[in-house]
């Protein structure tokens, strides 16, 4: 196993210049990585047909580390490049690493657009419930009564529902998952990136340095116990009254349908332009 | 395009139809946008025909998705576009300056209207040209173009391409509502006779590709992601490798180039047209549909025995400081007549020796500029 993974961390890591990575020890971004490298080892893409998209934060850094073509763009907006990238390169498989933050506060509306679009690509959510590289403010996600730096009273806000906002904006594959539960997460990746449209796998991951040590978590094992206990899953939940799910991560796969993706959709408009055009000119409007 | 070959028709398009047929023309394949007046119809006009194409039209959520979209079209290598107005130029802001950071070719187009916010959205104004400068925050260089007629739309789309690709970096294109929603006739110039630059890309076996090289031109071989040139794209400062620096000598190397590399190209970016300028005594220095009522205000004056002439900016930024000075220097009075409170008449004081009188004449009101308005002022500026 572990000459195994160390063979993973030599083909799809950059060693060069760009090691020691900027995460806290004991940080769920690692095993997210871990899980990532393993999905598409497992599905045999060609690294060079693998474009990494991420936006600012801690997990945003992740593209700096991957060995493909990686982009780190501005705050939010990892969604809006990946739909450029995919929608002019078909042959691409594009991922997309986001925060909580990132996903759902300042690039939320580009997340249920894509969602509801459906652009072929996967979307991963390292779901820390914190503005961890910023120092520890609350997010979306961070769950009501929590203490942050900027709510030192503790949070008045009801946390976002991250995975529920896909499922409602109709992506074609919706998934939700924790990082103690690793195995069951490269699953899950390797599914979305195999779905065809738009796809979403939301990782509950450990923030112990700014989330955890100002909620009697401040471990990476406790934030993992944390993870372990609370955790239900999917086909688990049918049995379980509502009360009985109040503040549980429901973990597995949570929406999965057959939907035209918009490049398929795309394609057919071209074919009926082209048309078109070969029968007579296009529609008379512009031409003198 | 091979329709064209054999009967090139004259066409009656108007402004907004005839910046997006260039843009074809100088092989765009992509076009995200958000619907705005009074610069829809470069949408509608792209969505209609790219497809057939083989391109991609897209309509995003908002104007900042609109820009991330272009952007990462053009880092698949595709030539892409986006056109706008104030309001939404507004939010493209933060991605073209990632557009200017990671020296990625995009043309944008920002049909002027009145503001600032919601402003005027029907009338013109030219209001963002100093916006197109400084717009994005952090110290970069753009190029910025100022089209004045539908030919000229047609004309500056194709070279805006051009630039973007050859000097790898984003170029805007300010039109204004008057510019955008006249129709002219026009008769296309067939593919043959539009020169068409295309980005340059690395010759090198992929682990030797660096992708923010220096070279001599200061503009470094792009490789589009697929094609096997692995590397990284990021907003962060970027050593060569295009990795994040915090190294000050990698820093200031690479802000040092960005700038250099469009200083090196001054003698092609910097466009400009000359009217009635070789006895002239005294001249008009304009840009965009006020430049169209400037011609006709000199020839106006020169009727009242004034010998005036007329230096029409095409390029706006770099300011084209060569041939505004030639004009201080050749002119005892210049005028710079725009619909703002005096953006580019600042540039022309900036540069201007001392040696002519630079005055302003301003109309905020949503309204062109007339030529009698310009001429009235020549007459009494030289009288």
């Amino acid at each position: 196993m572990a000459e195994g993974m160390t063979g993973l961390v030599h083909k799809y890591l950059r060693h060069d210049k760009k090691f020691p990575h900027i995460w806290c020890p004991g940080c769920g971004n690692g095993i997210v990585l871990g899980s990532l490298i393993r999905a598409i080892d497992r599905l045999g893409l060609d690294k060079n047909r693998v474009a990494l998209v991420s936006g600012i934060g801690c997990a945003g850094r992740m593209t700096t580390y991957a060995d493909f073509n990686t982009l780190h763009t501005p705050h939010g907006r990892a969604l809006t490049y990946a739909t450029g990238l995919k929608l002019s390169r078909e042959d691409l498989t594009v991922i997309v690493i986001m925060g909580d933050g990132d996903a759902t506060a300042i690039g939320g509306n580009h997340y249920i657009h894509s969602a509801r679009r459906n652009v072929d690509m996967t979307a991963i959510i390292v779901n820390n419930q914190i503005y961890g590289m910023t120092g520890g403010q609350y997010s979306p996600t961070t769950p009501y009564g929590s203490k942050t730096t900027t709510t030192p009273y503790g949070m008045v806000e009801h946390a976002f529902d991250i995975s529920a906002l896909a499922v409602a904006a109709e992506a074609s594959y919706v998934a939700r998952c924790t990082v103690y539960h690793a195995a069951l997460l490269d699953q899950l990746i390797e599914s979305a990136i195999r779905k065809k449209g738009f796809s979403s796998v939301e990782v509950l991951s450990n923030c112990h340095t700014q989330f955890g040590r100002r909620n009697k978590m401040s471990s990476p094992v406790k934030m993992l116990e944390w993870f372990k206990e609370n955790s239900v899953r999917m086909h688990a939940t049918a049995k379980m009254k509502p009360e009985e799910l109040q503040g549980k991560f429901i973990i597995g796969v949570l929406a999965d349908s057959e939907r035209p993706s918009y490049n398929d959709e795309y394609e057919k408009v071209r074919e009926q332009a082209r048309g078109i055009s070969a029968e007579r000119k296009p529609p008379a409007r512009f031409e003198g | 395009m091979n329709e064209r070959k054999t009967a090139r028709k004259t066409l009656l398009l108007q402004g907004n139809e005839a910046l997006a047929e260039g843009a074809l023309a100088a092989g765009c394949r992509f076009f995200a946008g958000y619907p705005i007046t009074p610069a829809s119809e470069i949408a509608e006009h792209m969505a209609l025909k790219l497809p057939a194409l083989g391109g991609s039209f897209i309509q995003m959520e908002d104007e900042i998705a609109s820009m991330g979209a272009v952007i990462g079209a053009s880092l698949v290598g595709v030539k892409s576009m986006t056109a706008t107005s104030g309001p939404g130029f507004s939010l493209m802001q933060e991605n073209i300056g990632f557009a200017c950071m990671t020296e990625t070719p995009c043309v944008v187009v920002d049909v002027m209207r009145g503001g600032p916010s919601t402003g005027l959205p029907t009338l013109a104004s030219q209001g963002d040209v100093m916006q197109a400068r400084w717009g994005t925050h952090g110290d970069h260089p753009i190029i910025v173009l100022a089209v004045s007629s539908v030919r000229d739309c047609f004309e500056i789309a194709v070279f805006a391409f051009n630039l973007s690709e050859k000097y790898r970096v984003p170029v805007i294109i300010l039109s204004d509502e008057i510019v955008a929603h006249t129709r002219e006739t026009f008769v296309p110039p067939s593919p043959d006779e539009i020169e068409i630059y295309n980005r340059v890309t690395p010759t090198v076996p992929p682990e030797w590709y660096l992708p923010y090289e220096d070279t001599g031109t200061g503009v470094p071989p792009m490789a589009a992601f697929g094609d096997g040139y692995r590397h990284h794209v990021t907003g962060l400062t970027h050593d060569e490798r295009g990795f994040p620096t915090q190294r000050s000598e990698e820093i200031d190397a690479l802000m040092r180039r960005q700038f250099r590399k469009i200083t090196q190209g001054f003698h092609e970016i910097q466009r400009v047209e000359t009217f009635m300028m070789e006895d002239a005594e005294i001249a008009v220095i304009a840009y965009g549909s006020v430049a169209r009522s400037s011609r006709r205000a000199v020839l106006e004056a020169r009727e009242h025995g004034v010998k005036a002439g007329l230096l029409q900016l095409v390029t706006l930024f770099p300011f084209p400081r060569r041939y505004a000075e030639k004009v201080l220097q050749q002119c005892r009075a210049v005028l710079v007549p725009e619909m703002n409170m005096g953006q580019i008449s600042r540039e022309v004081k900036r540069v201007h020796l001392n040696s002519s009188r630079v005055e302003t004449l301003n109309r905020v009101d949503g309204r062109l500029i007339t030529p009698r308005e310009i001429s009235d002022c020549l007459i009494k500026m030289y009288y």
